[in-house]
């Protein structure tokens, strides 16, 4: 059987440069899934978008050829003008990309830029067109499809946007879907349910998916084939079954091996005892205001945090967990004291052991910049956290030189010793960020807060920006360092496998409140929170034994008015957060 | 490569992990901002000429009278529009270097106009670094060595003489001085108000940036030409002409910086986002230190890009003042007052080399637009 897709022998390079995908060769059959894996810089996603045709502007393909087969014919896709790929683009093949918010138009209703492939492709009436529209978007999960088609993108969360995304790329009932890193920008819950969603699809119409991702895990729930690719090359490609059990190749192990998983019987650990804090949160809330729809309308009152109380035991690490807009970052703004709580709420930090606690909320200059001192964050984004314009040693030095500690010399030369402390070399003082990589980048970012001798440490998402096994490292450098200075953290996170690994103990976050707060080991072991448990079951595995179990996921992630009686929360009845064993509290009525 | 028996394709190539974490990922991204940007700005032609022409252009003024054969204001009676001359470099078939033919003018009583014609027997050579009307360099010391002049007997109009008999290009070099200048003060101007207000509306928000944009837009609102009218109209008319072109090209930045205050604001907000300057905030800085050491050295590239495309709009407000008669006033020169010279359409008809300023404005103008393209193109040195 001649297979629907064969690239053979392809390169790409830019401009004047070096190959930077050399020799690809994969072929994927009728109906099956082929997954690209592969870290930032890959060339993954230039293989799959030179079918397509759509490279950036200063690439081009060197050799190779791309076959499409479909029926009897055979065409390479390399070789075909724009106006014969135009034919063949949404119609025979489509595409999803990552940024469901980016890639629709804001300016059109949904529908109407889902019908324009059918009008594109299709001979086909006005009515009919739309019917079949409404038809799709049923399939893919809307509940109430008239709606959706008279939608504007920017009315609907990413995940929604993703499904009509899917809804479009599934309309002309293409031979071939491309799907580049389909479900990367949504929540680990959602992600669950677009992956089901492409997986019915699949198996329903009987087309081809290469799926573009970082993500072991989506690849042991999806795929047949696998292509594994570094630096533009191939390293390791077969079949799944064979490569997810049993890595041959250094670098694929390696995948694995860094790769963080929710442990499947964890180690029990006694409960964090809560003594010796030395940050204490207690009732914090949080209300925005936001412009209302209309302009003679009170502006509307957002309540990102509703009550929540978070010890933090000294020399142990608090995760907060949770999907996007569950208040968990302003969480993590309100401890530093860069927002302050709505009154009520008190945050109090505690230096060193039985010393005075400080007010964070209410602190005067002064006071604040001691604070500062003693708590510093790290942030998410390496290419947005460091000054571009900043050499390296002025970036480290600058908080010095905020507190007027130490002169010159000797703020180099502590510069160059913290460089040291989280494995970068001295010798980068001199250097600019650019010139580095995302890991490298969050090491230095790392080293800025250090600087100071803090005692606490706020982490915001520090490594969802990087790549597995450059996330792993830091993962190392920040328990190291926490061990050796005696550093207590606030971990920030969207994602369990991470926590799991890190923290001493997790508070999950839901729409502002903290529903389930155990040890990582009591929380994996007996889950006892709905969207706890959806959490859990949402999280991709990179065993092929392990798939996701979406019912489970469907049971706890859709609104909290959906969960079983003894959960369920709306805006003014909430259950209280119950003490249900030793160090494990859900918010139910016992 | 290597097939291994169950079908699968492995890398045989030996494989080595990349341990050692500081080895610059990308090495030529190493170094200060402006070096990147010039380094990319260089691959601008269009931009990369522009800006060696202006440079030329601006290293000119101080020497303008040097350069220029005539001084401004000399008049030659027997020379009215007198029609550009050539320089020539043979004579009758032969070399004989430089020169020039000497005209004379006879009146064409039909239609009242001179005629000028040509002695081609009598080719007079060019004097190079020769003594001729004082003048002052750099403004101060004064002159009077001129690069080339006319020989005795002869002139030397390359754009030809205006009404009073002067010349045309050394009018437009003394007055390329003011012209040019006055976009430089007036982006100062511009500059200090725009980046004060822009900054401040920017990061702190709030009443300031409400009251703050809504001075922006009753300014923006205000018909230009009218006020410009009405601002010039009330310079007393007794004053210098330096004095009056001062204030001139502190109007001219007083209405420019609405915009560019406007273009601060919003990068402002969004530059604000950026997680570095959180970190700044969080370790405790101060406004001003992070206004300054943060936000305005990672767009100064910005402004200089956004000055380069508002410098011609103010040569462009000072020619059009002064054509109009509200600028700048005679004995000052500047383009704009010659081209109030050529105001009367039967002068351009018939004497057009008086309009010449005109194409130097031109080429001034898109010279600068050429070159804050070229910037704005080369500001984000680190997309690829």
């Amino acid at each position: 059987m001649t297979p629907l897709l064969e690239v053979k022998d392809l390169r790409i390079g830019f401009k004047t440069a070096e190959d930077t995908v050399e020799n690809v060769n994969f072929s994927l059959n009728k109906g099956q899934t082929l997954a690209i894996v592969g870290e930032s810089g890959s060339g993954k996603t230039l293989c799959c978008r030179s079918v397509l045709g759509v490279l950036p502007k200063t690439a081009q393909i060197r050799s190779g050829q791309i076959l499409f087969t479909t029926g009897n014919t055979n065409t390479d896709l390399l070789k075909l003008n724009e106006r014969q790929l135009r034919e063949i683009r949404g119609d025979r093949i489509s595409m999803i990309f990552q940024e469901p918010m980016r890639s629709l138009s804001p300016l059109h209703k949904i529908g109407h830029q889902v019908s324009e492939v059918l009008e594109l492709h299709r001979n086909c009436s006005k009515r009919k067109v739309k019917q079949d529209v409404l038809e799709k978007f049923a399939r893919v999960g809307f509940v109430d499809p008239e709606r959706a088609y008279n939608a504007y993108p920017f009315e609907m969360s990413g995940g929604m946007l993703q499904r009509a995304m899917i809804a479009m790329a599934m309309i002309a009932k293409p031979d071939l879907l491309i799907a580049d890193e389909p479900t990367t920008a949504l929540d680990v819950t959602t992600q669950a349910q677009v992956l089901g969603l492409i997986k019915d699809l699949q198996v329903e119409t009987g087309m081809a998916v290469i799926l573009v991702t970082h993500d072991l895990g989506v690849v042991a729930n999806m795929a047949d084939q696998v292509v594994v690719m570094n630096k533009g090359k191939i390293m390791e490609s077969g079949e799944s079954r064979l490569v997810l059990s049993s890595p041959a190749h250094p670098y694929t192990k390696k995948l694995f091996a860094t790769a963080p998983i929710i442990p499947e019987t964890p180690e029990m650990t006694p409960p964090v005892a809560h003594d010796d804090l030395i940050l204490d949160m207690h009732n914090i809330s949080k209300t925005f205001q936001a412009r209302s729809t209309s302009a003679w309308k009170a502006p509307v009152l957002i309540k990102a945090l509703r009550g929540v109380d978070l010890q933090l035991q000294r020399g142990k690490t608090l995760a907060v967990v949770g999907e996007s807009g569950s208040g968990k970052s302003t969480c993590a703004r309100i401890a530093l004291g860069t927002e302050k709580p709505d009154h009520g709420g008190s945050v109090k930090f505690i230096a060193e052991q039985n010393a005075e606690p400080v007010e964070v909320q209410s602190l005067d200059f002064a006071s604040k910049c001691a604070f500062q001192k003693q708590a510093q964050m790290v942030f998410q984004d390496p290419y947005s956290s460091l000054s571009p314009r900043m050499q390296i040693r002025d970036t480290l030095t600058e908080p010095l030189d905020i507190h007027a500690i130490g002169t010159k010399s000797e703020r180099s030369d502590r510069a160059q010793e913290v460089l040291q402390q989280v494995g970068l070399d001295g010798n980068m003082l001199r250097r600019y960020p650019h010139a580095f990589s995302g890991g490298q980048r969050q090491r230095l970012s790392i080293a800025r807060a250090l600087i100071l001798n803090p005692k606490l440490l706020v982490c915001d998402e520090p490594t969802s920006a990087l790549d597995v096994s450059v996330q792993d490292q830091i993962l190392t450098l920040l328990e190291e360092i926490r061990d050796q200075r005696q550093l207590s953290y606030l971990f920030i996170s969207h994602d369990l496998a991470v926590v799991a690994r890190i923290a001493d103990e997790v508070a999950v976050m839901r729409q502002g409140l903290v529903v389930e707060q155990a040890p990582p080991c009591t929380l994996f072991a007996n889950p006892k929170h709905p969207y706890t448990k959806a959490l859990i079951a949402a999280q991709p595995e990179p065993d092929i034994h392990r798939p996701i179990d979406l019912d489970l996921v469907a049971l706890g992630a859709g609104a909290p008015g959906s969960w079983a009686d003894a959960y369920r929360f709306d805006k003014t009845t909430i259950p209280p957060l119950t003490e249900i064993e030793t160090g494990h509290k859900v918010r139910c009525y016992a | 490569m290597a097939i291994l028996p169950d079908g699968r394709y492995i890398d045989d190539a030996p494989y080595s992990e990349n341990s050692n974490f500081s080895t610059a990922e990308r090495p030529e991204l190493d170094a200060p901002n402006w070096v990147l940007v010039w380094r990319r700005f260089k691959q601008h032609k269009l931009g990369l000429i522009s800006g060696i022409f202006l440079l030329l252009a601006y290293l000119m003024l101080p020497i303008a009278g040097f350069i220029a054969p005539y001084t401004p204001n000399e008049r030659h009676v027997d020379h009215l529009y007198a029609p550009p001359q050539a320089v020539h470099w043979f004579n009758d078939g032969q070399f004989i270097g430089p020169h020039v033919l000497p005209i004379t003018a006879t009146a064409d009583l039909e239609n009242f106009r001179w005629v000028y014609s040509a002695d081609e027997t009598k080719p007079m050579k060019l004097e190079f670094f020769c003594e001729n009307e004082p003048y002052k360099l750099f403004g101060l010391i004064k002159a009077e060595r001129h690069l080339f002049c006319a020989p005795y007997g002869a002139t030397l109009f390359i754009l030809g003489s205006d009404r009073l008999g002067r010349d045309v290009f050394s009018r437009i070099l003394y007055g390329a001085q003011l012209s040019l200048t006055v976009g430089l003060i007036g982006i100062t101007v511009s500059f200090i108000f725009g980046i004060f207000f822009g900054s401040i509306a920017g990061y702190f928000g709030g009443r300031i940036d409400w009251l703050i944009q809504r001075v922006i837009e009753i300014l923006r609102s205000l018909p230009e030409l009218p006020l410009w009218l009405a601002l010039s109209a009330a310079v007393p008319s007794h004053w210098g002409p330096v004095a009056v072109f001062f204030i001139i090209s502190i109007i001219l930045g007083i209405l420019d910086w609405p915009g560019l205050a406007r273009a601060v604001r919003s990068k402002f907000l969004s530059l604000r986002e950026e997680e570095y300057v959180k970190a700044a905030e969080m370790m405790g800085a101060k406004p001003a230190r992070i206004i300054g050491r943060h936000l305005l050295p990672n767009f100064s590239s910005h402004l200089i890009a956004s000055a380069m495309l508002s410098i011609p709009a103010m040569i462009l407000g000072e020619t059009a003042l002064s054509f109009l008669g509200l600028g700048l006033r005679a004995p000052a020169v500047s383009w704009g007052v010659m081209l109030n010279d050529a105001q009367n359409l039967a002068a351009i008809e018939i004497y057009p080399w008086t309009a010449s300023p005109m194409l130097v404005i031109i080429l001034v103008v898109l010279a600068f637009n050429f070159l804050g393209d070229g910037l704005r193109d080369s500001l984000n040195p680190y997309e690829s």
